[in-house]
């Protein structure tokens, strides 16, 4: 994954709760065994009608959202399905990060692993920049170095896990990390009781 | 003397790998449960990266999201389904990983075929590429769901790195009244807690009635612990466990049996050990329950009426509710008796198992399906269907007028030709309701396997506690 520092750009107000990963990106496109290409299909549901036409008022089919790369949200966005396919799209799409109260557990660490930054602040300051982000023309600058959201008379902290911070900043891969510690990996093994179970 | 630990922290420090200041705990994975629709991009990138799976004897796969349930000998119809399905299969091939593939008996929902085959076992750390894995949690098992990055990641590793989560109790004491099933039991949770309520926690079921439960009917509790938010759920393992594990295909024998069984007996939850939020549910209280919006929370009593947007405080519920009656095409006030279903879906990992159908073929025996239904059964694996068939539940359902299927995930989330029509309005046994989660435009109420089974009967929803 490629590394993640300062992200400033144009911000998108998308205020609903509980936004499930089946409306991110519906199951029909699931079906792809490749991980890119999912952005066409980013919130199909709300972005085109049952003839497949382009919803006009949909925030991201606004022309003057085009550009947006900062998805300001309500809490417990990502909620339901572990489909990292939810994660790809919105990557896809042109999304970088995603300011909202609360985020569900697995797409939360979903994002951290491609490297799609969700940053938690308070129910107020989420209603601060949902109005900021009416306004097209504004921008926001997500600063993860310092933790640090900033946008045109606004200002705020946010707290992230130190060590997904470290591997966001770094451009991290996971399975290399782990795999630095194998030895510890197989002599956990060889302590594993026999009645665990086994297909061989 | 160890402090007084609960039954998620003794399973979770039993597979601590690796602990390191500053870092999450590396965990190591006992069993991984691998399926066609969230895995492909991670046997690539394994591939790309010449990496092999670490342990393909702790890796079981099977295909269900994609597969139909009917016509198979005719092949798989959608080419991209197909190419799916292929591409685990070839997966699986090449990284020596044991798959149930359609033709194979005990193909089925991955959470399903688990228990079934007695892999899922006590005090195991089980992961899966599906939010639904928590239903692993009924053994007494740390079961979580994972996206496609931690699949790879397992894959290569048997490890997964995880920041420890906060821990709940949800307590349901007294007797469960008559009509009133486990999934009364998690939807009434659900509703409780709401949607986010179980955010950063591992939640553990516990109290007289939770304990009285079948373990498929503490699968349906644990199923749905994602529904809350939880990062897991689980139930102490108990005399009922052990009794459903034994003489199961992978279940420990002989002399594994007992040193597994000692210490199975270990991990039960210590007295005096403290959970970081206590929630208490009165078992008398609860009543079969019906949703009336789109996230599974959004639910009441079927005696009760749909409600209004004003009768939530909070302004983003009222919102929710007002989005949610709009979707699902409902007005407020409306009696639940009085909503009439188009379509049944009786199947899912939530309540696809034996004993759900044999609940919902009582219902059913003997009766027909309203003329304006369209109601199916699709049993949750091939052994399922097997075991209904030999018991004649098959014949019941048919000729009562339901369709009898093949097993897999079908219309719980629709990745098969099995979807509702844009207004379709269905009584559905699986464990979502959000919007076009069983077909765009479609309506998901969410209920028991035997309220799903009347509400066929009538053609509207009906309690079924007056059911006769």
């Amino acid at each position: 994954m490629n590394p993640v520092s300062a992200i400033t750009g144009q911000m998108a107000p998308l205020p609903r709760a509980n936004v499930d990963t089946d409306q991110i990106i519906p199951k029909q496109f699931l079906k792809r065994v490749e991980r890119s290409g999912f952005g066409p299909f980013l919130f199909y549901d709300w972005a085109y009608d049952h003839e497949g036409e382009l919803i006009p008022d949909f925030v991201l089919n606004r022309p003057e959202y085009m550009d947006a790369a900062v998805l300001v949200t309500g809490p417990n966005f990502g909620s339901g399905s572990s489909r990292e396919h939810a994660p790809w799209a919105l990557e896809d799409w042109g999304i970088k990060a995603m300011i909202a109260p609360s985020f569900a557990d697995i797409f939360y660490n979903n994002c951290i692993n491609i490297g799609l930054l969700p940053v938690v602040l308070t129910e107020a300051e989420v209603g601060v920049l949902t109005q900021l982000a009416e306004d097209p023309t504004n921008t926001v600058t997500v600063d993860l170095e310092n933790q640090r959201v900033v946008a045109v008379g606004f200002e705020a902290s946010f707290e992230i896990d130190p060590f997904a911070k470290h591997r966001l900043l770094n451009g991290l891969d996971n399975v290399a990390l782990t795999l630095q510690h194998a030895d510890e990996i197989t002599t956990f093994e060889v302590t594993r009781p026999d009645f665990k179970p086994s297909l061989s | 003397m160890s402090a007084p630990r609960t039954l998620y922290e003794k399973v979770w420090d039993d597979h601590v790998v690796r602990r390191a200041e500053g870092e999450p705990e590396l965990l190591f994975i006992d069993l991984h449960l691998v399926h066609e629709v969230t895995s492909p991009q991670a046997f690539e990138a394994l591939s790309l990266a010449d990496r092999p799976v670490r342990r393909p004897d702790l890796t079981l796969a099977t295909i269900d999201h994609g597969v139909p349930t009917e016509g198979r000998a005719l092949g798989i119809k959608d080419p991209l389904s197909k190419k799916q399905i292929d591409t685990l299969v070839a997966n699986c091939a090449a990284n020596d990983i044991t798959l149930f593939n359609i033709d194979d008996p005990r193909q089925g929902i991955v959470h399903v075929i688990g228990p079934e085959q007695g892999i899922t076992q006590p005090g195991m750390t089980i992961v899966c590429g599906d939010s639904h894995t928590a239903t692993h949690g009924a053994f007494g098992a740390l079961a979580i769901g994972i996206g496609t990055s931690e699949v790879e990641h397992v894959l290569a590793t048997q490890t997964l790195p995880q920041v420890r989560p906060k821990s709940m109790a949800i307590t349901v004491d007294g007797e469960l009244p008559r009509g009133v099933t486990a999934k009364d039991i998690i939807l009434g949770i659900i509703k409780r807690i709401g949607v986010g309520g179980g955010v950063g926690y591992v939640i553990e079921y516990r109290g007289s009635a939770i304990e009285a439960l079948s373990m498929e009917g503490r699968m349906t509790i644990c199923n749905m612990s994602i529904e809350g938010g939880a990062r897991a759920g689980l139930i102490a393992p108990d005399e009922t466990t052990f009794a459903y594990l034994k003489g199961r295909n992978y279940a420990p024998r002989g002399a594994e049996w007992d040193e597994a069984l000692e210490y199975w007996r270990t991990l039960a939850t210590d007295e005096g050990a403290v959970f970081d939020e206590e929630v208490f549910i009165d078992a008398a209280e609860l009543e079969p329950f019906v949703s009336w919006g789109t996230n599974p929370a959004q639910t009441v009593g079927i005696t009760e009426s749909v409600p209004s947007p004003d009768d939530f405080s909070d302004p983003l519920d009222r919102d929710n509710a007002a989005r949610a009656l709009d979707y699902m095409d409902l007005v407020a006030g409306t009696p639940v008796v009085d909503i009439p279903i188009d379509r049944v879906f009786l199947g899912s990992c939530t309540n696809g198992r034996i004993s759900d159908l044999r609940a919902a073929a009582e219902i059913v025996a003997g009766k027909t399906v309203h003329p304006d239904v369209n109601a199916m059964v699709v049993p949750g694996s091939g052994l399922v269907k097997l075991q209904a068939e030999e018991e004649g539940l098959n014949q019941v359902f048919l000729d009562a007028g339901f369709e009898w299927r093949e097993a897999g995930c079908s219309m719980c989330l629709g990745m098969n030709p099995d979807i509702l029509l844009p207004g379709e309005r269905c009584a559905s046994t699986s464990n979502r309701n959000f919007e076009g989660r069983q077909g765009r435009g479609g309506r998901t109420h969410l209920v028991s396997p035997q309220m799903a089974a009347a509400a066929a009967i009538a053609g509207h929803f009906i309690d079924v506690r007056s059911w006769s």
